[in-house]
């Protein structure tokens, strides 16, 4: 569990990271949190020469709402996210699922931005980014640009982030409505073995509207729009429920590993999303 | 002189037997200043790193080193072939087996130990491992011990004649080249016609899954090769200090006394630290090549991917009785999984451990055991992971078999223990595969513990919950897990135990200093039990002074007398009992001491807490400081000056703790989730030395049986690859998934043993497994389940409920 030898670099500007990035392509990785990325170097499964230490930079981190504008800078903790009343209030399914992540320990030093840019499909906030609707910032040698966080997951570990680029920050409007994380895992610190982001709108006693993404039930989270749509309209009630299930599970791809079969994974997929959608529309 | 303390107060102050007094250790290790094998640290200490095969079998084509001697700060690679000029590229087992050290010609596991690099620091080192390239032809892997027992693979070709045949091995004849041996206890045929004559016989399979023990610290060792005196030091992660030491001079060549062995502090034991492994091996040839120390630590996933396994039994059972509930006969087979080498680390005549302890806490007439152990592709191992010798399995088997046999006879499981109960008064107690129980009152126990949980007023709650459920109100069914357990711990008897030929008695030697304290050293090795606590606290009872005068010293072969280690709660009923027994000696020799000083015969003095009074004439007293002082500056007619005691003590019998658990468990059949409402523990291990000592050891005991049944285990796939490498797959209970403990105890003495303690370390662990795994089996009974495997992990509890019909 020794990884092997690396340069660190701690720059104290962007530009001095990006930098570090052109010069040495994509045997450079930007740090944040570590905490996915010192395991993988540990085990030697990521070769990184070239680390690039995000600490040192200045306003990559802290959560800002404003006229129904959320915005959580890339180096912001998983504990921050569960410590702000702010973001608590605009966006409570935030402080629900980070509540759900790893554990205390990790959570002090884990980042959203290294969350939803390692694009792992394990992890949590890349589902709820895209149930959302987020935005992700990015910056590189070309300056700035912003991708829809339902564009980012190409493949698992494979976004449309450039290897020169660095995710700075992300946004998104204050959702309204009812929320609810709901996350199946065999232990605590344990990936999903499966977890469902809902938003849910009423109108009168109808879903007005609704967002849904599935995570590690597939290479990337699933944004299921036909999930959605099998809401909307509807009174929320048992077949509703169970139109919206059998739309997910059309879109989830599943794969066997130690927390079980594909038909368990399915059959989980199912429950924990009508759980879901059940509080959520309690919520609403 | 008036004595101004009451009796009370003399009492409490000794702080001996029977009391919750805290853990001297916890000092240092709640500061982190514990001292373990990978704090030494000595002047120009090198580091040492396995190239590990990522084959689980593969002939070795070519090793090539000469990339990795060329990195900067690489000393050494070591391979097979620079350990054969020595006769140390294989090295014997406990089981009478013998392994290699480092690959020779061939891999037979997953990370076996290939080559061993040397280098100025452990990165380095880590870096030389990637740099020495080894050629492997692959061949066919044997992971299925049923499908190894037919196979035409060899995997041991060390272990067949030229001529083709099958020599017999350390237990006897052999019927497969990876067969290992079968072994058995009691009477096949009498059994079987019991059973083939019962009125109600039920049998099932079982398997018992490979799993693993995780202490927090990983195995590790330190050598140090003295050139100029000839004197070896090895500080390592030893349960038997003693026994390593003999081992080394036996392997090395090197004269016992030159060898000094030290078990420092040990994050947890848990058997994992009772075998020799390939590294302690390479470190001290490493030191003895390269003249300087050399440090080998291991990491998690090495740990858990080849030092030692646990468990891995396929158990076929039959259970018969009467139509009223009265067992008649047990039949029990086991295939035996034992990996690539037999490394089991068992008594040598017990090649399955005290597995013929399966009859449980039963009066069965008439019981057959046999063993088939058998080679395949995997680690070797099978130690007794927080458990006497196959204890856990044993118990396992017989508290599934009474729960088969309840459902076959549609009676109640708690009922049908009562009806078969080895009864009070026939302790002592043969059972039919041949162990003498020393005490026991079961059924004073089990109705305690039904009792305390109500157990009727559950079975109604269950009843209703089934109703609910079947009516659609609840997706939720309920468990009521029982199990009642013996332990055979205690290791043991020298007429029938021994490790490589040493007896496994345990020794304590005592010294009392001039000014009234006392250091005491043992030959056991606490990894964590506490025993620099418990041990004091018997002293102090024994001999009147208090246990917070009383130094324990455990783990310096230099120092402390020969004992056989800590493992199979041997530590309690074995140096326990040598501890009190030098504790008596001691209280003679001061009994004449005080006689000569009080100037009366010696059988005119008694005994009285922490002093000798004269009989009749109380206010006439020596205290035991006085007496120590007087041992070494009064010149007594005809006694030797000083106060000192060794004894070495064989035990007649093993000892038998046992205890009533109960589990109240809910599960959501639709996650497979499992939530544990409630766990109640009654545990009787004899005289209690400190209860809160015990129950610490409860508390952790079960959170091992909880991570055994609902999640842990060391998966193989086809090719022989291990699936559960790491701990974010090999479940490791925190805080978050542990329920609350009830723990209650009632007390029956040892008879044999001096102060009738039995051992408690791993009674919780016995105990447990069943208790959570039968919570899980019984939530689906009334559905139809009769038995299916641990673990119980969401997936595998959702499995059942699905076959069962649950999800439709």
């Amino acid at each position: 569990m020794i990884p092997a030898a690396f340069e660190y670099y701690r720059p104290t500007d962007m530009a001095g990271v990006i930098a570090l990035l052109q010069e040495h392509g994509d045997d450079a990785r930007v740090i944040a949190g570590g905490h996915s990325l010192i395991p993988m170097m540990k085990l030697r499964m990521a070769d990184v020469p070239h680390l690039i230490d995000l600490q040192a930079i200045d306003g990559l981190s802290g959560i800002t709402v404003s006229d129904g504008a959320v915005r959580i800078g890339a180096m912001t903790t998983q504990h921050d996210i569960i410590a702000s009343a702010e973001l608590a209030a605009a966006a409570p399914i935030m402080q629900e699922a980070a509540l759900q992540i790893a554990d205390p320990q990790v959570r002090y030093m884990g980042t959203v931005g290294g969350n939803v840019a390692n694009g792992d499909p394990g992890n949590d906030m890349p589902g709820l980014m895209q149930c959302l609707d987020a935005q992700f910032h990015l910056t590189g040698p070309d300056g700035d640009r912003t991708v829809e966080a339902r564009d980012f997951y190409e493949a698992a570990y494979m976004t449309d982030r450039e290897d020169e680029e660095v995710l700075v920050a992300v946004t998104f409007a204050a959702p309204s409505g009812g929320y609810a994380y709901e996350k199946q895992k065999r232990k605590i610190g344990d990936y999903a073995t499966a977890a469902a982001a809902v938003q849910i709108t009423k109108d009168g006693g109808t879903v007005a509207s609704a967002s849904i993404a599935m995570t590690n039930l597939s290479d990337t989270p699933v944004w299921s729009e036909a999930t959605a749509d099998a809401l909307v309209g509807t009174d929320c009630g048992d077949a509703a429920v169970k139109a919206a299930i059998a739309a997910m599970l059309g879109d989830i791809d599943p794969t066997e590993d130690n927390r079980g079969p594909v038909a368990f994974k399915r059959h989980a997929a199912g429950i924990v999303l009508g759980r879901a959608i059940a509080r959520a529309w309690s919520r609403a | 002189m008036k004595d101004e303390v009451t009796r009370e107060e003399r009492v409490a102050g000794l702080k001996g037997m029977g009391c919750s007094r805290k853990r001297v250790e916890d000092a240092r290790f709640t500061q982190g200043k514990g001292n373990y094998v990978d704090d030494v640290k000595l002047p120009g200490m090198l580091h040492g790193d396995f190239v590990r095969s990522p084959y689980a079998h593969a002939r070795i084509k070519s090793i090539n080193i000469d990339a990795a001697m060329a990195l900067p700060g690489v000393t050494a690679v070591l391979t097979a072939k620079d350990l054969e000029p020595l006769s140390l590229h294989w090295m014997p087992t406990l089981a009478g087996d013998k392994q290699m050290v480092l690959a020779d010609g061939k891999v037979l596991f997953q990370g076996q130990e290939v080559a061993f690099v040397v280098a100025s620091d452990r990165y380095v080192a880590a870096d030389a491992v990637e740099l020495v390239e080894v050629e492997y032809e692959e061949l066919e892997v044997l992971v299925d011990p049923f499908k190894s027992l037919e196979s035409d693979v060899v995997l041991r070709e060390d272990l067949v004649a030229e001529d083709g045949s099958i020599p017999p091995g350390a237990h006897g004849p052999r019927k497969h080249p990876n067969h290992i041996f079968k072994w058995e206890a009691g009477e096949e045929e009498a059994t079987n016609q019991v059973i083939d004559n019962a009125e109600v016989v039920a049998t099932e399979e079982m398997y018992y899954h490979r799993t693993h023990p995780c202490p927090l610290e990983t195995c590790g060792s330190v050598a140090s090769m003295d050139k100029v005196n000839g004197k070896l030091t090895l500080w390592g992660t030893f349960q038997a200090p003693h026994v390593v030491r003999t081992v080394a001079s036996l392997l090395s060549g090197i004269e016992e006394h030159n060898i000094r062995v030290i078990s420092p502090d040990i994050g947890g034991g848990f058997g994992n630290k009772v075998g020799v492994y390939p590294g302690y091996v390479c470190s001290i040839v490493a030191s003895i090549v390269t003249g300087v120390p050399v440090k080998w630590v291991e990491d998690r996933m090495e740990n858990l991917m080849s030092t030692a396994f646990a468990r891995d039994y396929w158990m076929k059972g039959k259970i018969s009785a009467t139509k009223e509930g009265k067992i008649t006969g047990l039949h029990c087979h086991v295939t035996a999984d034992h990996g690539a080498f037999d490394a089991c680390a068992d008594p040598t005549k017990f090649p399955a451990g005290f597995m013929n302890i399966c009859t449980g806490s039963y009066d069965i007439p008439t019981a057959y055991l046999g063993v088939d152990g058998v080679y395949t592709n995997k680690a070797p191992g099978g130690v007794s992971y927080r458990c006497s010798f196959r204890v856990t399995e044993a118990v396992y088997f017989i508290e599934r078999m009474i729960e088969v046999l309840a459902i076959e006879l549609d009676m109640d499981p708690a009922e049908l223990r009562s009806i078969n109960f080895i009864k009070k008064d026939q302790f002592p107690y043969t059972a039919a595969l041949g162990w003498e129980y020393d005490s026991g009152d079961y059924q004073t126990a089990w109705d305690k513990a039904l009792e305390a949980v109500d157990y009727k007023g559950l079975r109604a709650e269950q009843a209703q919950r089934v109703a609910d459920f079947k009516a659609g109100k609840t997706r939720k069914v309920m468990g009521i897990g029982l199990s009642f357990f013996t332990e055979i711990v205690g290791a043991g008897p020298v007429k029938n135990c021994d490790i490589l030929g040493m007896g496994m008695f345990d020794s304590c030697e005592i010294r009392i200093h001039p000014t009234g304290s006392a250091v005491a050293r043992l030959g056991t090795i606490s990894q964590g039990q506490g025993h620099a606590t418990t041990f004091a606290q018997i002293l102090a009872t024994e001999i009147g002074l208090s246990a917070d005068s009383i130094t324990i010293e455990e783990g310096d072969t230099d120092t402390a007398p020969y004992g056989l280690g800590t493992y199979g709660s041997r530590s309690t009923p074995v140096a326990g009992a040598a501890t009190a027994m030098a504790g008596r000696k001691i209280r003679a020799k001061a009994q004449m001491i005080a006689a000569y000083l009080l100037e009366v015969h010696d059988d005119d003095v008694e005994f009285d807490v922490d002093r000798f009074v004269v009989k009749g004439a109380p206010e006439r007293f020596k205290t035991m400081k006085e007496i120590a002082y007087a041992a070494y500056n009064q010149a007594i007619p005809g006694l030797e000056p000083g106060l000192e005691a060794v004894s070495y003590y064989d035990p007649p019998n093993m000892t038998y703790p046992f205890g009533a658990y109960v589990c109240v468990m809910d599960i959501d059949v639709d996650t497979g989730v499992p939530e544990i409402r409630r766990f109640y523990a009654l545990d009787d291990c004899g005289t209690r030395i400190n209860p809160m000592v015990i129950e610490g050891q409860i508390h952790g005991g079960l959170t091992e049986a909880l991570a055994v049944a609902l999640g842990q285990e060391i998966a193989y796939d086809d090719m022989g690859n291990v699936k559960t490498g790491t701990l974010m797959d090999f479940f490791l209970p925190t805080a978050w998934e542990v329920p609350n403990y009830e723990t209650d105890y009632t007390v029956t003495p040892s008879p044999h043993h001096p102060i009738g303690a039995k051992g408690v370390g791993e009674s919780p662990h016995v105990g447990g497994v069943p208790c959570f795994s039968n919570a899980v089996q019984d939530a689906f009974r009334p559905f139809g389940n009769r038995h299916t495997n641990m673990p119980h992990d969401h997936w595998r509890i959702w499995q059942t409920a699905n076959n069962l019909g649950l999800h439709d």
